[in-house]
């Protein structure tokens, strides 16, 4: 239970900023895109400078997590094709759908019947790749 | 009460966004949302026709929660704290307003994209469907979305983000500048 509100409360607090910050508006991106706005690469931008000192620190401190749990920091994965491949699919998508995974999810909270679609789209997509991760060049 | 109801500045929302991924690394987990997506294909039963599905998907059932939570802020933040639409670029107003988009500024989404009526024509509902689609298939294939490549993944200063980022943009520039004339 302790797990399940913690976990709900980020989500809660994650929810609530998508939408008063505006990323999960579709005409933010869409203005990003158009390099007619800071808004967007401001929030990216503050989030992975700010970022990038956490995890510097926690990796330097050598913390613990809470709970006495243990901190993962995973690297990456090497490769190069996968990531611009996919990378440009999703990008694709982003500006079309003007949402990402997150967003996604939050746009539940407009009762569009619309966002349904997006969202089964998106699992459709995901299951597809499955499907397909074999054949395709990584 | 004003600050909350007002658009949230980048200078706030961004480290804010920080915080979040701090508090679940503190917590023994990442940020990342579209691992999601292939947890909803496993639970779905999706194991069954394709290998990738098939994992241990009872440990990522914490990021569920994180979606649950997700939605009900949204809704939330939707329907009691966001009393004006967001206010975008009067050049960005204009140029929607060539591709038939005018619901700029008045609607939180182009009700001429979401509106049940436009969902409904098959025109609309491929665009919402094949948006969704592309965005499930590369964050997979790519390993990541926007929370998991540029903001945990650049945080941690990795290359194979980067790559994915900079695959984000041409995806993205080439969408808005080349295909929108073309469909809308």
């Amino acid at each position: 239970m302790k797990s399940f509100l913690s976990f709900f409360g980020i989500g809660l607090f994650l929810g609530i900023l998508f939408i008063k910050s505006e990323v999960a508006s579709w005409f933010r991106i869409y203005e990003m895109f158009q390099f007619k706005s800071f808004h967007m690469y401001g929030i990216i931008g503050s989030a992975i400078a700010l970022g990038i000192i956490i995890v510097k620190y926690l990796k330097h401190s050598q913390a613990k997590g809470f709970w006495g749990k243990e901190i993962n920091i995973m690297p990456k994965e090497k490769g190069f094709t996968r990531y611009i491949l996919g990378g440009i699919i999703f990008g694709l998508g982003w500006a079309l759908a003007g949402a990402c995974p997150g967003p996604m999810f939050v746009l539940i909270g407009t009762m569009l019947p619309s966002i349904i679609v997006l969202i089964l789209g998106a699992l459709l997509g995901t299951f597809v790749f499955g499907i397909l991760k074999d054949k395709l060049p990584h | 009460m004003d600050l909350i109801y007002k658009t949230w500045p980048w200078y706030v929302a961004g480290p804010l966004i920080a915080l979040t991924m701090f508090l679940l690394i503190k917590m023994g987990k990442k940020f990342g949302m579209s691992s999601n997506l292939r947890t909803m294909c496993s639970i779905g039963g999706a194991g069954k026709f394709v290998d990738f599905f098939k994992f241990d998907w009872k440990k990522d059932v914490w990021n569920l929660y994180v979606v649950l939570g997700v939605i009900f802020g949204g809704f939330i933040a939707l329907q009691f704290l966001s009393p004006t639409a967001p206010q975008i670029n009067q050049d960005v107003v204009i140029q929607l307003q060539e591709l038939g988009i005018n619901s700029t500024n008045t609607a939180f989404l182009p009700t001429e994209l979401f509106s049940l009526e436009s969902v409904l024509s098959i025109k609309g509902f491929a665009i919402i469907l094949i948006g969704g689609f592309l965005v499930g298939f590369g964050s997979r294939y790519a390993g990541g979305c926007t929370s998991g490549h540029a903001i945990s993944g650049l945080s941690n200063l990795q290359i194979p983000s980067l790559i994915a980022i900079i695959g984000f943009f041409i995806g993205g520039l080439v969408m808005v500048h080349l295909i929108f004339p073309l469909i809308f």
